[in-house]
């Protein structure tokens, strides 16, 4: 029945099934429990049972990360001018309209300072739930002006990831945010200012070949897909299945592109023990 | 002659035929004039196809099979070209060739993605796309180029990074964004050509540079038209639509502020008369390299991050 069977995935209908779940009750992905929403919120979003780590939003992480209200958002009204007028099956500037009303977000990444158990920082959280957390203009240029201000201020940078890749929309402008934003972490690494990136679930495609694989430390929380290209592309291109747990945060740690694997609930400590360790004299 | 013949190619080539005989027959008759009535005819016709072409079309010259790939260019361009091989930790990926060589008097280490042009030479070249090692090997040659203060060229023409199964183990991703961020800060000139298809990632993983040219009949884009119909409209019938869209050719890009020139090719393409293509990029690589030699180091450096900082376009 064509309701219950996509045929081909798409970015946003992943977004829709996985976001933070509406009603009291909701079921886990991972074991299907069921788990009350207060008691979610308690778990930080994460599965009493299983450990499955649910995608949630930039204002969730924030809380989480951050010491409460210290956060100062930068940019927070940037938004995507639609430089090449794209037009597929629906309007580029539709979608931007509807997802900024659906989500009250302006685009795929909240930037700004804050502090973690009083070390002053400079953040990013990218929101899965606008157009897949693609990367366009905007988020290019948000991350990149983020980088700069870690670097002005001698302020560590965290970046949380959780991105489809590159927006197509944006076509070649957004392919080049890749570019830009790698460039300017190679400027903070030149003036030695840590880099942390926390990759969650989904990271794919431009985003991590580019920022989010570029951190001193690579942290990823358990079970989140990272990789280059999608499951499906791969499956396309070997025509076999893919063995269990591939581009999952641990075989990524087996492989050698992440540091460790940690816990949402123990995301905070672990960042501020991190920059204690490499950071605070 | 053209072995593959697009399309669009075809009234041209049968006149070309056409006044080829002619020529044969002339010795014996007098066919003078007719002879220059075609000539002009099939370069009217030359000119309004190829001032016409549709992005998709201009995505079908890209791809080409005859048109020249990175091997046939460094032949045609250089002296003394010698290949250097491997990543120096996991193996020497095909898909991607590079070396030292002289450009004129002037020594460069010379990196492009290499397509095959049968069967047997995709198979060992895969198709143009690389591996994480094949982005490795890259970055090293470069670094071994910016010790050595000789400047970089990198000539690009892939179908994308290659998306399998052992890529992914080998970290394709964190391969790609170690190269954009080296070559951001890497203390050498260096010039990028796009000399067919600039697919994505994998493209832009030899794409930072001082200067980026495209020649004429390429296109450059962060998916290609057919997987951009693919995901955006769900089929793979409206690679025309996604071509337009995506406005991916040499002019779009100039217009975009994304690449700094274009380079001009024989007409009809590159694959019509490769000697001349090489002949014209050769100028304009010396021409480049020459001015981006003048300048110092730091400089250098700052104002290719500043480039491509500015790229995108944005409301506050």
């Amino acid at each position: 029945m064509a309701w219950f069977r996509r045929s081909k995935a798409s970015i946003s209908t992943d977004a829709q099934r996985k976001d933070i779940p509406d009603g009291m009750w909701t079921k886990c992905d991972g074991c299907g429990e069921i788990i009350h929403k207060k008691q979610l919120e308690q778990q930080f979003y994460t599965c009493i049972k299983c450990n499955y780590h649910f995608r949630i939003g930039s204002k969730e992480y924030l809380q989480f990360l951050l010491d409460e209200g210290s956060f100062k958002e930068m940019d927070r009204k940037m938004k995507s001018k639609d430089p090449l007028n794209f037009k597929d099956s629906k309007s580029y500037k539709e979608r931007i309209k509807d997802s900024i009303r659906k989500t009250e977000l302006f685009d795929a990444v909240r930037t700004g300072s804050g502090k973690i158990n009083g070390q002053d920082v400079v953040v990013g959280v990218m929101d899965f739930s606008f157009i897949g957390g693609s990367m366009g203009a905007v988020v290019g240029e948000k991350v990149a002006r983020a980088i700069d201000k870690a670097r002005k201020d001698k302020s560590p940078i965290i970046i949380v990831s959780s991105s489809g890749g590159a927006r197509m929309m944006e076509a070649a402008y957004s392919l080049m945010q890749l570019a830009k934003t790698s460039s300017k972490l190679a400027q903070l690494s030149d003036e030695g200012v840590p880099f942390i990136s926390i990759l969650t679930d989904p990271t794919t495609g431009g985003v991590t070949a580019s920022f989010a694989m570029l951190g001193d430390l690579n942290i990823a929380e358990p079970g989140a897909l990272i990789g280059f290209a999608g499951p499906r592309v791969i499956r396309q291109t070997i025509g076999k299945d893919l063995p269990p747990g591939f581009q999952r945060s641990e075989f990524q740690l087996d492989h050698g592109f992440v540091d460790v694997v940690v816990h949402r609930k123990e995301m905070k400590e672990t960042v501020s023990k991190i920059l204690k360790l490499i950071w605070k004299s | 002659m053209a072995k593959t013949v697009l399309e669009f190619e075809k009234p041209i080539i049968e006149l070309e035929k056409k006044i080829a005989e002619m020529k044969k027959y002339s010795e014996s008759l007098d066919l003078g004039e007719e002879i220059t009535t075609l000539e002009e005819k099939v370069n009217q016709l030359r000119k309004s196809v190829y001032e016409g072409l549709t992005r998709w079309q201009k995505v079908q010259l890209a791809r080409h099979p005859d048109r020249p790939y990175t091997l046939d260019y460094i032949n045609m361009m250089t002296t003394d070209f010698i290949e250097l091989h491997g990543d120096r930790s996991f193996r020497d990926d095909k898909a991607v060739v590079g070396g030292l060589a002289f450009l004129d008097s002037e020594p460069v280490m010379i990196i492009g993605q290499q397509k095959g042009r049968d069967t047997k030479s995709n198979v060992y070249r895969n198709f143009g796309m690389m591996n994480p090692e094949g982005y490795r090997k890259a970055l090293r040659l470069m670094k071994l180029a910016a010790k050595f203060k000789r400047p970089v060229i990198t000539l690009i023409d892939t179908p994308g990074a290659f998306p399998g199964l052992e890529a992914e183990e080998r970290g394709q991703a964190e391969a790609i964004a170690r190269n954009l961020f080296e070559m951001s800060h890497l203390p050498t000139p260096i010039v990028i050509v796009i000399i067919g298809e600039g697919a994505s990632g994998g493209a832009l993983g030899l794409g930072v540079g001082d200067r980026v040219l495209m020649m004429e009949n390429t296109w450059y884009s962060v998916i290609s038209p057919e997987s951009c119909s693919s995901i955006l409209w769900r089929s793979w019938s409206f690679k025309e639509q996604a071509a337009e869209a995506l406005k991916l050719t040499a002019p779009d890009l100039l217009a975009q502020g994304i690449i700094d020139r274009i380079i001009p090719e024989p007409l009809g393409g590159a694959h019509r008369n490769p000697p001349q293509a090489a002949e014209i990029l050769k100028g304009i690589l010396l021409e480049e390299i020459s001015k981006l030699k003048k300048l110092k180091t730091e400089k250098l450096i700052e104002k290719r991050i500043d480039k491509f900082s500015k790229m995108g376009e944005y409301e506050e």
